[in-house]
């Protein structure tokens, strides 16, 4: 009888030392959590409800008024065209792209090693710095690319100069930037197919090409919809390649996407109150794909 | 046995230099181009090899902009978020994995629910707390609006599960608190996922870009991915001059991704990390 009650104040410590020990270091994160989302989220949503501006100090509450100004704003749709428009080339370009690099590298080649960095490498890069450089490319004047197509025989282009290919050629950066990520992805995604797999397909007198549409593509379907969805959803946060390439949003905003429209309304023209309902609205976009995305797959962390 | 693979993928590799060769040409033309003299550049059709190899346009770096401000803005903005931010991290993923608390759950949920907002969201109240916090310009604002913690948690979280209860137990056994079997027995058994975590937050950091071009306006605040920008003008850009700063930047993370291939692409890959 007193062994067991020894033991149960025992347990009983052991579980107060464990809260003791918890609150202390969760304490930190816990901060960091209500200083840099809970708080500015409450604000977000309050922010969007009023007429909040840099420049004066008036603030009062005008209902939906922020978003129905954002959604019968042309420029905010224009955004948002343009954003898609990116999203679709850009997934396809770099989701066939990827694929294809994949499985050439997933062959016994030499230089895998090589080829391998090579692709990864404007990935690792700061994207400023990349960006910088291909403004250069694109210069229609002094710019490599036009010196080349005249090489090919091609006509030289505009570039980012003009409202016609400006946001094209931030597509085309953006590939070359984030090609790697997906071709290692798709790479892992090949590695982890069972060769056994494979081997009775081909024992069974599959062809190649028929070994890869009929084994290798349907086992790749989790990677495949991880990095279309996760495209999808950085797609639509892109803002740093453009405002560095085309800083005024592009010759007849021809490059303004969804959060340079937001930066733009918060920061540039001081409507922080129209700027944060338009963020409301990116939010529940991206939260939309981040959902299905989840809903596709992925494993949780659990305790058990 | 070299010799058979060779020839029997000839396309596939010729192709694979090919592509190769293009996502690198950025690179090789950045490292040509910051020796190029202004002549180089403005001939016309442009020259690609630059007429000789001095280093000009490095020494024009530094006159233009104050450019190792900026290189050490990043450093020490970015070294110290990362120390921060891993600590932070680790300490909460310790108490998610490892100790038993009310709430947990829910704390868990919480900090899930931070990852579905973009910076975006967040940044307009940021800077206005900010702002009436005195934060603006100063090192203290850089650093503290972008200790976003959640993803490394649950890096680390997800590794601290793996550690045996049974080494707690012992250590625990012997007399030591909880704060110390982390100290003794969690950091010292998780070498590579702290390593793992670190990299991709101090690459998130490096880059980062919008945050620090809001919250700073003074020249000697900014960061060097803002402060390259400097280097660009709308009555026209020295772009010789801009490869030569551009190349100061990027070298350093080119070299240590060389040698640490493995990691790097570990660290994006698992991360996630935007690119």
């Amino acid at each position: 009888m007193a062994m067991k009650k020894k033991e149960a104040t025992k347990v009983y410590s052991l579980k107060k030392e464990q809260q003791r020990a918890a609150a202390v270091m969760m304490t930190p994160l816990l901060i960091t959590l209500i200083l840099l989302f809970l708080l500015p989220v409450l604000l977000v949503l309050i922010m969007s409800f009023t007429n909040w501006s840099m420049t004066t100090t008036t603030r009062s509450y005008v209902g939906f008024r922020n978003f129905l100004f954002v959604l019968n704003d042309g420029r905010f749709w224009k955004a948002f065209g343009n954003t898609l428009f990116y999203t679709g080339i850009k997934l396809v370009a770099d989701t066939g792209l990827a694929l294809f690099i994949a499985v050439l590298l997933d062959k016994k080649i030499h230089f895998r090693r090589f080829f391998r960095i090579a692709h990864f490498a404007p990935v690792v890069v700061p994207i400023t710095a990349s960006s910088l450089i291909w403004l250069w490319f694109y210069d229609p004047g002094i710019g490599p690319l036009n010196q080349i197509m005249s090489w090919l025989g091609l006509p030289s282009m505009q570039w980012l100069y003009s409202e016609k290919t400006a946001l094209l050629s931030v597509i085309l950066f953006s590939v070359w930037k984030g090609l790697g990520y997906n071709v290692i992805l798709f790479l892992a995604g090949l590695q982890s197919i069972p060769e056994s797999y494979l081997e009775a397909a081909r024992i069974d007198g599959a062809s190649e090409r028929q070994v890869f549409r009929k084994v290798k593509l349907p086992l790749l379907a989790p990677v495949t919809s991880f990095i279309i969805m996760m495209g999808i959803i950085n797609c639509f946060k892109v803002f740093t390649e453009v405002d560095v390439m085309t800083p005024n949003h592009g010759p007849l905003e021809s490059t303004l996407l969804m959060v340079s429209y937001i930066y733009d309304q918060s920061f540039t023209r001081g409507k922080m109150g129209r700027g944060a309902a338009a963020a409301i609205i990116l939010f529940l976009i991206i939260f939309v794909f981040t959902m299905l995305q989840r809903r596709l797959g992925r494993k949780e962390v659990s305790f058990d | 046995m070299s010799k058979h693979l060779r020839s029997r993928y000839p396309f596939t590799t010729l192709f694979l230099f090919i592509s190769a060769a293009l996502m690198i040409f950025p690179f090789a033309w950045m490292l040509l181009s910051a020796f190029k003299t202004p002549a180089d550049v403005y001939n016309y059709p442009p020259k690609w090899i630059p007429s000789s190899f001095k280093f000009t346009n490095f020494a024009e770096v530094f006159k233009k902009i104050p450019f190792i401000r900026f290189y050490a803005n990043s450093i020490f903005v970015s070294v110290v978020q990362t120390v921060l931010q891993i600590w932070i991290s680790a300490m909460g993923a310790f108490a998610f994995a490892k100790l038993d608390f009310p709430l947990k759950k829910k704390l868990f949920a919480f900090m899930q629910s931070s990852l579905f907002v973009p910076e975006i969201v967040t940044i307009i109240p940021l800077f206005l707390l900010a702002a009436i916090a005195g934060l603006v310009d100063t090192y203290t604002g850089l650093i503290v609006a972008e200790l976003n913690c959640a993803f490394t948690t649950l890096l680390l979280l997800s590794f601290f599960q793996t550690i045996p209860n049974e080494l707690i137990d012992a250590a625990k056994v012997d007399g030591c608190g909880y704060f110390r079997v982390f100290l003794k027995v969690i950091l010292p058994n998780s070498k590579t996922a702290i390593g793992t975590a670190s990299l991709f937050a101090f690459l998130t950091h490096w880059r980062s870009y919008m945050w620090p071009l809001i919250i700073t306006n003074d020249v000697k605040m900014r960061t060097l991915p803002i402060g390259l920008k400097y280097l660009v003008t709308e009555t026209g850009t020295e772009y010789q001059v801009l490869m030569a700063a551009s190349l100061m930047a990027i070298v350093p993370v080119l070299v240590v991704y060389m040698f640490m291939e493995k990691e790097f692409v570990q660290s994006i890959t698992l991360t996630g990390l935007k690119t």
